[in-house]
């Protein structure tokens, strides 16, 4: 290439630039042209229409907020309710001196550390322009006297609002959740799913349990005010209102007032009891002990309330019924019995002789039964009665764990049941496929063993528990458990019958044998008969205990060794009357030591106040009387 | 040492015609911040704070000569890309969107870098191969231009995306792409329209479907447009005047001091005062292409007319968005809304166009 040619092409090239250039410059002039054309329109051509718009808008668009759907049990008692009040909001970006200004209103209306820690909490979470709640609830007189001195404070209003309330505080407190201020990622999220507008007045929104499961039908459809002012500002008069629809009103399948007896049931014990109607999955009574005031969340917690929750051992937060993951024990046993039955593992009539231990063939580990010496001769219906581990280490060898799994998971364990409440744990039903997977080990025949009498790798949730206790009360027939009887305002949705999931099938010879089993274990004899002296209605039952820390071979568990929070739980599953059962239910005593002593009084007390209206005496009294036998 | 001297080391290399003109701009974001904010001088404050940061780096990097320039484009680029791709994989969520980068002493917006990146780059790369420009040239730029666009694209950042892409656009047809491909790339973008729909958020989709109805949404995104459109109408051919504004001082104007601060300024000084306002921007964009012309390299030429056409689409992109002829897109004006990192990006730019201009001058003398 030779220099001249590069000249040559350089000119060229930089002609094609200039003429590039002045097309751009002709494109920046067309759409300047563009723009000039456009103000003009709109501030020559159309200014009156725009002006008429702007002079007689000054229309302010206030959204009103929608009533929060009510919630009430099955029986209209009112566990989530709406009242008014008066609250002293602040409003920071218009505000210098934030510190100083709250230091004044101090001076008016008494505010609390309290208020002042959760006002600094939702400060960090806040949206922005969002006013913020310094004093929720005031009084007349403190609303009085602020409203007098008001013009001293720009950025503070007074705001009447609905409140949320909970009556019946700690006792419905995991199921019912709460609701709570939304925070900038709940915000970002109704964004996203273009629900922002209709939450523009609205502060609060569910954040855990039925509040937040069915935030949509509660919350309602925010109605908007046009609202005229004058040049300062004020409201001059309403132009157009398009009302809000309220949020629906919700009826529960909860029976308020079994859920105060179960509640108080518990005494002191930590634990869950979910109660379920077989015939159609309504629940009945769902317990997590300790609860805690939900009232607290609705205007955001303080900080030390929020500590003293969620540092507590027992930790009052989690919901045991739903995620609360433990070995179902013994309570395994009439499960495991079907699942013999079905696989014809077992007949009715075949026995075994209990030396009080089993060892697998060509092994010395002893497997233990809970009862040193055996329990002798054991059949099927024995094994339930006296909870016989050494017919189970037995059966649940001869079964293998895949076969185990296969059936037992008919009746939901190792799987959410599908609750209309969100954060479902899902147990743990083990399988050789699932060792594999979750630790790429192969299945140990010991495994097996201690999965017969549901401990190993078993873990379910009360929930869970309850569910399988009401598919055996209605003879296999399983209906999804659910804490909504009824979404009101709703008259063309009618509410259909809850449909049946599936069925089992079990036979009838197999039922009546497990179940005249079960019957047995409330009766002389049984492991649960204490708890149950004098019962006036047939109940069927099974103890369970799930132990907490393992015992080395040949090491006795003594309850007075091992710390409280390592004791075994107690467990109880029952359902009544045996013959038609109203009732099924699942309890949970954490570390309560023995199921017929601890969970079955629970259970009696619940069942008591259910078939009969009976309220249950003083809890110490029972368990001095439920001289419970083992399980 | 003499006092020429000392000019001429650390001043000549301002071009007090542009200058003027980005004063006179700036003049017109501090008096109308003034106003938007309802009075309050800690706006005006905190805009002169960003203004003082932007014009260091001006200063900075208008005395830096032009071969620096070109010796930072590929690191830059690379590090605006790596620290993309940084955010694709770590970033910080704020408001739904993933566009911080937490360097642990300050979160950083990888996006703001690139907008100086990407043309930079693009031009480094055309005057590298600029004695043998072929098909092949004009492909890899385009991928250069594409990488960080699609990252911008999914944070998601509509607004800084497009202005990127315009960016890396105009060098592509200032480098004298051909207007056969052009045209092609006109035809291939109405085919993938529907594509890129789907790649689309939601909450884009919803605020370009509220361009043709704005009022289906009144209490959401379409109130945006319909007060910005009412303030601009209602201020008629002298305004309201200062500081009078209904529609500003009633706060029926959403985003008043940032990306609707057009509207208040429509509002208070009329079609008057938005023909002033256009001629600033006309004059600096004039001025901008005057450096272009002059520019004595292939590099020089195609940064200075990628900045000044950018320089551009910013401010058309906010008028026509506040007007109501573009969709809602989050792109604000120029020099005059208020913002610490676009001022910082706009000021850096001008910056490279001083140094253009200046170096050169020097060259010739």
């Amino acid at each position: 290439m030779t220099p001249h040619v590069e000249l040559k092409n350089h000119q060229r090239e930089r002609y094609l630039f200039s003429l590039r250039l002045i097309f751009c410059l002709g494109f920046v002039a067309v759409l300047l042209a563009i723009l000039v054309a456009r103000t003009f329109y709109l501030q020559v051509w159309k200014h009156e229409y725009f002006d008429t718009m702007a002079e007689s808008n000054r229309i302010f668009v206030v959204p009103i907020v929608p009533n929060r759907g009510v919630i009430t049990d099955r029986h209209g008692e009112v566990l989530a309710r709406n009242y008014a009040g008066y609250t002293l909001e602040l409003t920071p970006e218009k505000i210098p001196d934030l510190n100083a200004t709250i230091e004044e209103i101090g001076k008016l209306v008494e505010i609390k550390p309290k208020d002042l820690r959760r006002f600094r909490k939702l400060m960090s979470e806040r949206r922005s322009l969002q006013t913020l709640p310094v004093k929720t609830r005031l009084t007349d007189e403190e609303l009085a006297r602020f409203a007098a001195q008001r013009y001293r404070f720009p950025g503070v209003e007074i705001k009447a609002r609905l409140f949320r309330e909970y009556p019946l505080s700690d006792t419905t407190s995991h199921l019912l959740g709460y609701i709570g201020r939304i925070n900038q990622l709940e915000l970002d999220d109704l964004e996203k799913k273009n629900l922002a507008g209709n939450y523009m007045g609205s502060d609060y929104i569910g954040k855990t349990g039925i509040e937040e499961r069915y935030e949509k039908e509660m919350h309602g459809v925010t109605g908007f005010e046009q609202i005229e002012v004058d040049a300062g500002g004020r409201a001059v008069r309403m132009l157009s209102r398009t009302p809000p629809q309220s949020g629906k009103d919700l009826q529960l399948t909860l029976d308020a007032g079994l859920q105060k007896v179960a509640e108080e049931a518990f005494g002191d014990y930590r634990g869950a009891l979910v109660a379920i109607d077989p015939a159609n999955g309504e629940i009945l009574s769902f317990v997590s002990k300790p609860g805690y005031d939900p009232n607290l969340f609705i205007d955001g917690i303080d900080t030390e309330s929020w500590d003293a929750l969620n540092n507590s051992p027992d930790v009052p937060l989690n919901n045991r019924a739903l995620r609360g993951q433990y070995p179902p024990g013994s309570t395994i046993k009439p499960f495991m019995a079907l699942t013999g039955l079905h696989f014809d593992a077992r007949s009715p009539a075949f026995s075994i002789s209990d030396p009080g231990y089993y060892m697998l063939p060509g092994s010395s580990h002893q497997y233990r039964d809970w009862k040193t010496g055996g329990h002798g001769k054991v059949d099927l219906f024995k094994s339930i009665v006296v909870s016989c581990d050494t017919y189970y280490y037995g059966l649940a060898t001869e079964l293998g764990i895949d076969r185990m799994h296969e059936y037992l998971e008919q009746f939901g364990f190792g799987k959410q049941t599908g609750i209309d409440l969100k954060g479902e744990t899902s147990g743990l039903l083990p399988s050789t496929e699932w060792k594999r997977k979750r630790y790429e080990q192969i299945w140990y025949p010991g495994d097996t063993v201690s999965a017969g009498i549901g401990q190993g790798y078993n873990l379910v949730t009360p929930l869970q528990l309850a569910f399988a206790t009401a598919i055996l009360a209605n003879d296999g027939v399983a209906y999804k458990p659910h804490l909504v009887k009824e979404i009101q305002h709703a008259p063309d949705e009618k509410q259909a019958q809850p449909e049946p999931l599936y069925d089992l099938h079990i036979p009838a010879e197999h039922l009546a044998l497990v179940k005249g089993a079960m019957a047995a274990v409330v009766k002389p004899g049984g492991t649960a008969v204490g708890a149950f002296w004098g019962v006036q209605y047939p109940v069927a039952g099974k103890t369970g205990t799930a132990q907490v820390i393992g015992m080395k071979q040949g090491e006795k568990y003594d309850e007075g060794k091992v710390s409280e929070y390592n004791r075994d739980h107690a467990w109880f599953i029952a359902f009544a009357p045996a013959d038609k059962p109203r009732i099924a239910l699942a309890v949970l005593a954490e570390n309560g030591g023995h199921g017929g002593s601890t969970a079955a009084p629970i259970a009696r007390k619940v069942l008591d106040y259910y078939l009969l209206g009976k309220k249950p005496k003083p809890l110490q009294k029972v368990i001095e009387q439920a001289g419970a036998e083992d399980d | 040492m003499n006092l020429r001297l000392i000019k001429q080391r650390f001043m000549l290399h301002l071009d007090p015609i542009l200058l003027s003109g980005l004063g006179a701009l700036l003049l017109v974001s501090l008096l109308t911040l003034y106003s938007a904010s309802g009075g309050n001088e800690m706006r005006v404050f905190g805009q002169l704070g960003n203004i003082a940061i932007g014009f260091v780096a001006l200063w900075i990097v208008a005395n830096m000569p032009l071969h620096w320039l070109m010796r930072i484009a590929v690191p830059i680029y690379v590090l605006g890309m790596l620290m993309l791709i940084g955010v694709a994989l770590f970033g910080e969520i704020s408001h739904g969107a993933r566009r911080w980068l937490n360097l642990g002493f300050m979160n950083f917006q990888p996006s703001e870098l690139m907008k100086i990146a990407v043309p930079l780059m693009m031009a480094w790369y055309f005057e590298k191969h600029e004695a043998t420009l072929t098909m092949k040239n004009y492909v890899i730029a385009t991928l250069l231009l594409l990488m960080p666009v699609a990252l911008i694209l999914r944070q998601p950042d509509l607004g800084t995306s497009i202005l990127i892409a315009a960016s890396g656009f105009y060098v592509l047809f200032l480098a004298g792409l051909s207007w056969r491909i052009i045209g092609g790339l006109l035809v291939g973008a109405a085919a993938s329209a529907p594509f890129l729909w789907n790649m689309l958020h939601d909450y884009q989709r919803h605020r370009i479907l509220m361009l043709f109805d704005p009022s289906q949404d009144a209490l959401g995104k379409g109130y945006h447009t319909i007060q910005g459109m009412i303030a601009v109408g209602s201020g008629g051919l002298l305004g309201k005047g200062y500081m009078q504004g209904t529609q500003t001082h009633l706060e029926f104007l959403p985003e008043r001091t940032t990306d609707f601060i057009f509207a208040v300024w429509s509002e208070e000084f009329g079609f008057v005062g938005n023909l002033f306002l256009l001629g600033l921007f006309a004059f600096v964009i004039g001025r901008g292409f005057m450096i272009t012309a002059a520019a004595s390299t292939y590099f020089t030429r195609l940064m200075a007319g990628s900045i000044t056409l950018t320089f551009f689409t910013y401010a058309f992109v906010n008028m026509g968005m506040v007007s109501g002829i573009l969709p809602v897109v989050g792109v604000p004006l120029p020099l005059v809304s208020y913002g610490g990192t676009s001022m910082l990006t706009l000021l850096l730019g001008f910056g490279v166009l001083m140094s253009i201009h200046t170096h050169q001058r020097l060259v010739k003398t």
